[in-house]
């Protein structure tokens, strides 16, 4: 690696990162710090803009780093997560996008409390938000830390660790400065810098193979090593029937797990009216599935291009199978054209990464301020305005995920993403879709959903193998595995709906009958909005 | 989820002159190419009565509008959510018990497992197109009446203090 295509990335991502500290500045130049304004963005984007900050939201490092890492090194089998993580939004259209937008006010808490009682019911799911977000975010900083390590070449440890921390840093000053309304500009500016990306990206490989998608596929399978089975299912998710179960709890948590998650459900909110919110996911849904269909392109592209080799001999887990690729596709390692794309390609990852952990933060100190400060703190504290605590919490939760970031740097971007959405469905889910349709839901059901899909889902990914007793896991030293299955959630989501259900038929309080009209006739008219 | 009668809710009322009214702009058309049944109104069958809000929405929630309005909501996303849900277990299932028939070739290099990923995608891009027509066609003009009819109602026994 020359020293060149590191010179040009990091001034191309400065232009981004100066681009967006504008934006930040611009937006909040006569903010008045509302809870409307910093939560919601005042509410006034269009469907188009909220879709394009939606699919800027989803389309994380996972799915541009660590899917196409996952599809050059096991062929059909990343493609799962492509398939899961597009599906996942008829969910979100179908049940959850108009009626959260229509009863709640800035968090998944505020739909869930308007029927129950509010301040166990805002502690349970603001806890589970909060969990979600951090995993999310660790996620995220571990794929900045894989991007830097390639940049610099791998050899720094100290670089790799100060650019989590420099990224944690950035995404604190966004947010606790410029709110939903710089999150979402951000968010929008990466959308498109990515979408554009992948774009030329896949334009390359395919002119590459003479718009062959046949010859493309061919050439992966052949240097894969693993001919014709490259193609089908099983290489990594295949043989136990262990690794089969992981892969249908995967797909499981993939597709159940976007309708929880706290920083898309807050998207919602930034629309006028559930109308706009579904247009938005309209408008989401045809960019994510663009998208991901590149991906599918990119990675077979770098199997057949740069080899599973070479991507492994980068980083282990595939995240860097990207770069590689626009390295290789701009002529070669000391070709002008290779330096320009790898540095293009690096800085629209890190930019990814930061619009991502900035609008993460954001849902998860709306979370803390909104749900847990506010039903937490004494009746006797002065009251401190909400939006002052968000911005602290915004730095607190930063400051977490940078620490578990700089601990989990060596797992698959792409699998610690499917991780949250494990969490997410098994602990948001079940309690969001209970208070939306279920007459007969009261507030002990609501509690238990939220803890019995939350504890069991990390109490399991604690007990399994990514945390102990295989080579690969976070602690290889000590055995505690007393789970087999990587991912929690064929297990952990069914107790999360059981777990309501149970708290629902046991709770000796009687569902409120008008409590219930209220949630309906909104969720269905929009009467009440706000 | 509570069974509902949906009989004859969905009966056009032309005589209602309050519906008329705001009746004159809908000329859209229904999934089959005739225009969309009407939701009767919701206002005549509670003015003038008294109560808290709850109260409000207790009887909103019982009208045959609002009845009307969340029988197609749920006739089109309960089958909606059964058949797409249905569909990606069972890609998800027979690409992990049998990758054998999942490998078959079908023409060049591409084999059933691809057509089948590249077919959920299909089938998405479809459900979401067919899902924001139906909501378009079928259920905005009508929840945009209860929306304003509700909130007239809550505004009424707040006595105007919003």
């Amino acid at each position: 690696m020359t020293g060149n295509h590191q010179t040009l990335a990091l001034l191309l991502f400065s232009v981004f990162v100066a681009v967006t500290l504008a934006i930040t500045t611009w937006v909040s130049r006569n903010r008045h710090g509302s809870a409307e304004e910093f939560y919601a963005g005042g509410r006034l984007f269009s469907p188009m803009e909220n879709g394009f900050a939606i699919s800027g939201d989803y389309m994380s490092a996972a799915s541009f780093l660590g899917v196409t890492g996952l599809i050059s090194l096991y062929g059909y089998d990343g493609l799962l997560y492509v398939v899961g993580f597009l599906v996942a939004w008829l969910v979100v259209l179908f049940l959850v996008a108009e009626l959260v937008r229509n009863c709640g006010r800035f968090t998944l808490a505020d739909v869930v409390a308007a029927r129950m009682s509010e301040r166990p019911v805002r502690i349970a799911a603001g806890t589970s938000s909060v969990t979600v977000s951090v995993l999310y975010l660790v996620a995220q900083m571990v794929g900045a830390g894989s991007l830097v390590a390639l940049l610099l070449g791998g050899t720094s440890e100290a670089a790799r660790n100060w650019t989590v921390i420099g990224v944690g840093a950035l995404m604190v000053i966004y947010v606790s400065l410029g709110g939903m309304r710089a999150t979402t500009w951000i968010q929008i500016v990466k959308a498109v810098l990515l979408l554009s990306g992948a774009m030329a990206l896949t334009v390359l490989v395919l002119v590459r193979f003479h718009g062959d998608f046949n010859e493309l596929l061919r050439s992966a399978a052949d240097r894969s090593g693993h001919g014709e089975a490259f193609l089908a299912p099983g290489l990594k998710y295949g043989g136990s029937w262990t690794a089969r179960f992981d892969f249908i709890s995967l797909g499981l948590a993939l597709v159940l797990g976007t309708g929880g998650l706290p920083h898309i459900l807050s998207r919602f909110y930034t629309v006028p009216t559930a109308r706009a919110a579904r247009r938005s996911v309209v408008w989401s849904v045809g960019l994510i599935g663009g998208f991901y269909l590149m991906t599918i392109v990119l990675g077979f592209g770098a199997a057949a291009l740069v080899g599973p080799e070479a991507v492994r001999g980068s980083n282990a887990a595939g995240n860097t199978a990207v770069p590689l690729l626009a390295l290789d596709l701009g002529g070669g390692v000391n070709s002008t054209g290779g330096t320009v794309l790898f540095a293009i390609v690096a800085a629209i990852a890190f930019a990814t990464i930061l619009a991502v952990v900035a609008g993460i933060t954001l849902a998860s100190s709306a979370s803390v301020a909104h749900d847990l400060y506010a039903s937490l703190r004494r009746r006797h504290a002065k009251p401190r305005s909400e939006v002052a605590v968000a911005r602290a919490a915004a730095v607190g939760i930063g400051v977490a995920a940078i620490a578990l970031g700089l601990l989990a740097r060596d797992l698959n971007v792409a699998f610690l993403v499917g991780l949250a959405f494990a969490v997410a469905a098994s602990a948001n889910l079940p309690v969001l879709l209970y208070s939306l349709f279920w007459r007969s839901f009261t507030t002990r059901g609501a509690v238990w959903a939220v803890y019995g899909g939350l504890v069991p889902a990390l109490a399991l990914v604690l007990l399994s193998p990514v945390v102990s007793g295989s080579p690969e896991s976070l602690f290889p030293s000590v055995d505690f595995q007393y789970f087999p299955l990587q991912n929690p959630g064929l297990v952990s989501i069914p107790l999360g709906f059981l777990a309501g259900w149970l708290g629902t038929v046991t709770s000796a309080e009687p569902p409120d009958e008008a409590k219930h009209a209220e949630t309906e006739v909104r969720a269905l008219t929009g009467a009440g909005a706000v | 989820m509570e069974k509902h009668d949906g009989g004859d809710t969905g009966k056009v009322r032309f005589d209602d002159p309050w519906y008329d009214a705001l009746a004159s702009g809908w000329g859209e058309l229904d999934g089959t190419g005739a225009p969309a049944s009407a939701v009767p109104a919701a206002r005549p069958e509670y003015e003038g009565r008294m109560g808290g809000t709850a109260d409000v929405y207790l009887e909103v929630q019982r009208s045959a509008a609002f009845q009307e309005v969340r029988r197609r909501y749920r006739r089109f996303v309960v089958p909606g959510v059964a058949l797409f849900f249905t569909w990606y277990v069972g890609y998800v299932v027979t690409a992990t018990t049998a990758p054998g028939f999942m490998a078959r070739p079908v023409a060049g290099a591409v084999n059933v497992a691809l057509l089948a990923g590249l077919g959920q995608f299909l089938t998405t891009f479809l459900f979401t197109w067919a899902y924001a027509r139906h909501a378009r066609l079928r259920r905005d003009r009508a929840a945009l009446d209860l929306r304003w009819d509700t909130q007239e109602l809550t505004r009424n026994v707040r006595g105007g203090e919003r």
